[in-house]
């Protein structure tokens, strides 16, 4: 009886050896690269720092109460936050539309899938770029195309008013299609048995669609949504490239202004405090969305 | 008979009015590439005095050659090196830790699986001071090797994510048996593990290349130099030294776009899945 528990426990710390030697390298680089940054963030936040010089001043919460009166810090977030709703307001009902499209028609429409396909492939710096010259007052495409109808020059991405619909406008284009794979992928779950049967009973497309699809499919949209969410939020690269969060603050985000006022005026503790601001709003943000999300599903 | 006409009626016109949807989308979404591929080829001027979407006087390639004979390999043979040893870290030290998640009873299993899940929506700028302060101090700054720890570390919650799921449906029979035979953990890994985790590896590579080819942020934040820098950051590079050429900024455009193309046409399958890993739960 003893030697077969101890066999048991001998068992248990070869186990416990082998995990911890598996886990341990993985662990050191969330450790390097991930908690300890998150800690020296919120450090770094209490100090007025150039970023370069060795001599930090300590200033306390200095930096968060500027932060907290700081306008331009809450248009930013405004911004990410109204690029938040629109996106899953357009980016979400088209995807399902265009997948909707796709697996109703079957192979024989798979060209539109591959052209659809396209935009997601290019990076968002190269997107950024494209479109800047693409939306340009002289020469863009929308130009050229209201002066085919006798129009002026349209200045999208220079106008305070128009910028930031511009940039959503953009995004959308560039994650409709993922989306659209996506809502496919939701569409290939529901088994063919159910269509079949709802079809046998007389349903038309669009009340298949309405009444059986969509239900089935909520699980897998309420996903898409925290996904398009959560990336809004922390959306940087297109629009650091594009506008440069102009004109004026028409367009900057939380992320845009983080990294101009870390690295281009080399203000890296109010950086920090912006980057530190940042986490925070979307960590509760999310657990907020995900809880809401969670309790309407066990109802 | 009349309620089947006006059915078969009711459906050609829903089919005309969602196809002509579909064409309008599909013009909004590829006229962009026409404006990019149509304006590379053209003149300096030419664009501006013909307009954007007339076609280029002559098929003129030199705005490519140019690009080419400058620094644009240097990008690419920098991205390609980076994304390498990024990839085959990621994808070997992912599967090292899924193993033990997904196989072993251990107490911390759990709680360890939650933390390292949880950092999938940790965003990268609140590690971005810190991680430039720490580059420059072990001197990695200003080099294609800087990127390649935060890539690693940024592809780790996903990868782990995916990959434990996976290993979770490797059947235990086969490893019962190979334990019969006295394997211990260690040779399980490399003969059992390893090889059954091939399909859930292969579409974690293409996930985590993509983002790993265009990632801005830190390859923007950790090198200075041209030539230490990666392909997304050379249209940077062109715009400063072509400010106002716009062809030859659509050239290099359509050059760091075409690798991926090209893998599209040649793997559109595995490439749809991959890139929409991050999508699928469990």
């Amino acid at each position: 009886m003893e030697q077969k528990a101890s066999l048991a426990i001998q068992r248990q710390r070869a186990t416990r050896k082998a995990a911890a030697i598996f886990l341990a390298p993985v662990m050191i680089l969330l450790v390097v690269y991930i908690f300890y940054p998150i800690i020296d963030t919120f450090i770094t936040s209490t100090y007025k720092w150039n970023g370069i010089s060795a001599n930090k001043t300590f200033i306390g919460l200095g930096n968060w109460s500027t932060l907290i009166h700081d306008m331009n810090f809450w248009i930013a977030f405004k911004n990410n936050m109204i690029i938040m709703i629109l996106s899953i307001i357009i980016q979400i009902p088209l995807g399902l539309a265009m997948a909707t499209f796709l697996d109703f028609g079957g192979k024989k429409l798979n060209i539109f899938k591959v052209l659809w396909f396209i935009p997601l492939l290019m990076s968002s710096v190269a997107i950024g770029f494209l479109f800047s010259y693409a939306l340009a007052t002289n020469g863009g495409i929308f130009s050229t195309i209201s002066k085919l109808f006798g129009g002026g020059n349209i200045d999208l991405l220079g106008n305070p008013k128009f910028a930031l619909y511009t940039v959503i406008g953009v995004i959308c284009w560039q994650f409709a299609p993922f989306y659209m794979v996506y809502c496919m992928a939701g569409y290939s779950n529901i088994s063919t048995d159910v269509f079949e049967a709802s079809r046998i009973d007389g349903a038309t497309r669009g009340q298949y669609f309405w009444n059986v699809a969509l239900p089935l499919m909520i699980p897998s949209l309420k996903s898409a949504a925290i996904l398009s969410m959560v990336g809004s939020l922390k959306y940087f690269d297109l629009i650091y490239v594009m506008t440069g969060g102009g004109p004026g603050t028409s367009t900057e985000l939380m992320a845009t202004y983080m990294y101009k006022n870390s690295f281009s005026q080399f203000n890296m503790g109010y950086g920090s405090a912006i980057a530190g601001g940042m986490f925070i709003l979307i960590s509760l943000i999310a657990l907020f969305t995900m809880k809401i999300l969670n309790r309407n599903a066990e109802d | 008979m009349d309620e089947i006409k006006k059915s078969k009626i009711k459906k050609i016109i829903s089919w005309t009015i969602a196809f002509i949807l579909a064409l309008i989308c599909l013009v909004v979404s590829f006229m962009p590439f026409v404006f990019m591929a149509l304006n590379s080829f053209k003149e300096k001027f030419e664009m501006l005095v013909s307009g954007v979407f007339a076609l280029p006087e002559s098929l003129n390639w030199s705005n490519y050659k140019e690009v080419i004979s400058g620094n644009f390999f240097r990008f690419f043979s920098n991205s390609v090196i980076v994304l390498a040893i990024s990839l085959t870290l990621l994808l070997f030290l992912s599967a090292c830790a899924s193993y033990p998640l997904s196989r072993f009873k251990f107490k911390w299993a759990n709680p360890i699986y939650g933390l390292i899940v949880a950092c999938m929506s940790i965003p990268i700028h609140i590690t971005l001071i810190p991680v430039f302060k720490m580059t420059q101090k072990i001197g990695l700054y200003d080099s294609i090797w800087a990127m390649i720890g935060p890539y690693v570390a940024f592809g780790v919650p996903i990868s782990v994510f995916i990959l434990t799921s996976f290993m979770k449906g490797i059947p235990r029979e086969i490893e019962e048996s190979m334990e019969i035979d006295g394997c211990n953990k260690y040779q399980m890994f490399f003969k059992m593990i390893i090889p059954l985790s091939k399909p859930g590896l292969s579409t974690l590579a293409i996930y985590n290349g993509v983002n790993m080819w265009n990632e801005f942020s830190f390859a923007y934040t950790l090198t200075q130099t041209a030539e230490n820098r990666t392909l997304p950051l050379a249209v940077w590079e062109f715009q400063g030294q072509y400010s106002m050429n716009i062809p030859m900024i659509m050239a290099v455009l359509t050059l760091s776009v075409l690798p991926m193309i090209i893998l599209f046409i040649f793997a559109q399958d595995k490439l749809v899945k991959g890139m929409t890993a991050g999508a699928v739960k469990g």
